[in-house]
């Protein structure tokens, strides 16, 4: 059988409020908190990008499979923020990790279900013994136009598995897709900030396609949301999970410990993978795990996990990731941040 | 500046702390050389160096060289890595009046410079408050 050996998350250590960002703009902080039901969000040092948080999150998945990294067969980074736009990212995190030269590398693209797609693949490729073990990865250090609502949201993080067939944490029962041409979220060609088609973004877009995968894959297996102990959706805000939620007959006692965003904001590629990580820290064995992405443009995945008794092993071996979203936290100033994501213009 | 050529030969130590310990005298030393610096003995392997370690001193940079100037200023530091092997690098995601000597630090992969606006990123190791 199949499934996750090892999962890894990285959290950047700083954070700015709602009302920090609301006060630059003269927003209203407390209808922005309410609307989004975000308290603030992870904002990357000026050193790191979706390579070097992809490197740290899959050493800590690498810790807790205690596998030979060369004996990973293919590496796959699902973001929206690679940090070249011509030159693979897989590249330098395989070889920061040791996983080259005998490896099958790439970057995955597909808005914020990137990160999803590479689980998919890296997955499928060790279901068809094609691979003995794949790592599929999901990274961003997404930017908003500043004053956009995206800014109040837009934030960075990553996470990692690896995929194997022995000594598994959490066996993969099956995979799905479901995906429509939808432009509700874009960035052209040279453009600095990605435009959004505003409330287009929900019902024909995030909700259409959340519920049409996770209604396919429950019919594909004969189970009902009250089958499952948890399930992790996209989390763009803190609204669209918990209704999607709701909406599939989901109770938010099944969501909660999955549901990050409201301290982290939306890491895009990383969102619905660092879920799923936060959700293998507290699971028991035997619990059963639905995990759906959501990417604009448009489409879903989505996963039905079984948790091991490998779990209670590995689960300390490497940081938590609650830990890494509530401890060790640095408050930025809009100055601040606005310097670490290069909003400034500065002389040549 | 260095060249992509130069950055992409130093990747194994950049990237993966890549040293050598000698088989004579048990010296692990870095970056690697053909030499071991102290014995001279040429029976070397391959190791990595520990990944955590100690502040034993650090400065802060307010002058840097060109490729660092939009960091300025920032901390740079001597570690003790717990194989006893002094690295120097920077030491980041901390306030300049939170570094002491003694302090607990451990690698990040971090982003050291790019080579202007359109040069290659060139990345590897700093240190951070473990
Ligand atoms: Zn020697």
């Amino acid at each position: 059988m199949e499934g996750i050996i090892g999962y890894g998350a990285y959290i950047p250590r700083n954070r700015i409020k709602v009302e920090e960002i609301a006060k630059v703009w003269g927003a209203d902080a407390p209808s922005y908190k309410r609307g989004l039901m975000l308290e603030e969000k992870s904002v990357p040092s000026p050193d790191q990008d979706t390579i070097t948080m992809s490197v740290e999150a899959s050493k800590n998945a690498l810790k807790r499979a205690k596998i030979d990294p060369a004996d990973i067969g293919a590496l796959y980074i699902g973001s929206e923020s690679h940090p070249y736009a011509v030159k693979p990212s897989g590249t330098v995190v395989a070889e920061a990790l040791g996983v080259t030269p005998e490896a099958h590398t790439a970057d995955f693209e597909f808005a914020c279900k990137a990160g999803t797609e590479g689980m998919f693949v890296a997955l499928n490729l060790v279901k068809a013994g094609v691979i003995k073990f794949g790592m599929g990865i999901g990274a961003d250090t997404s930017q908003g136009a500043p004053g956009d609502a995206l800014e109040y949201s837009a934030a960075a993080g990553a996470a990692a598995f690896i995929f194997g067939r022995d000594k598994i944490v959490a066996k993969i029962v099956d995979t799905y897709a479901y995906m429509t041409d939808t432009p509700d979220f874009w960035r052209r060609e040279y453009q600095y900030y990605p435009q959004h088609g505003g409330r287009f973004t929900g019902e024909p877009a995030y909700f259409k396609h959340v519920t049409g995968a996770a209604r396919g894959i429950m019919q594909n297996n004969d189970m009902k949301p009250e089958d499952f102990n948890y399930v992790i959706f996209h989390q763009p805000n803190g609204k669209f999970p918990l209704r999607v939620g709701k909406m599939l007959g989901f109770k938010k006692e099944q969501i909660e410990p999955g549901w990050l965003v409201n301290k982290l904001g939306n890491t895009y590629s990383g969102s619905s993978p660092l879920g799923l990580a936060a959700t293998l820290d507290i699971a028991k064995p035997g619990d059963m795990l639905l995990l759906v992405s959501y990417g604009s443009g448009a489409g879903s995945d989505a996963f039905i996990f079984k948790v091991t008794d490998r779990i209670e092993e590995v689960r300390n071996l490497a940081p938590l990731t609650r830990d890494l979203l509530d401890k060790n936290k640095n408050y930025l100033e809009y100055g601040e941040y606005a310097k670490f994501r290069r909003k400034i213009r500065k002389a040549d | 500046m260095s060249t992509p050529s130069r950055y992409w030969r130093e990747i194994p130590q950049r990237y993966r702390l890549e040293a050598n310990k000698c088989n004579r005298c048990k010296l692990i030393f870095f970056p690697p050389r053909l030499l071991c610096p102290e014995c001279k003995n040429r029976d070397l392997e391959k190791t990595k160096l520990a990944e955590k370690g100690e502040v034993i001193t650090y400065t802060i940079i307010r002058v840097p060289p060109a490729q660092f100037s939009d960091q300025a200023p920032y901390a740079v530091g001597i570690i003790e890595l717990k194989d006893g092997v002094n690295l120097t690098g920077q030491i980041v995601d901390c306030a300049f009046d939170d570094i002491k000597i003694g302090m607990k630090v451990k690698l990040e992969f971090r982003k050291l410079f790019e080579q202007g606006h359109a040069g290659i990123l060139c990345y590897g190791y700093k240190f951070v408050p473990d």
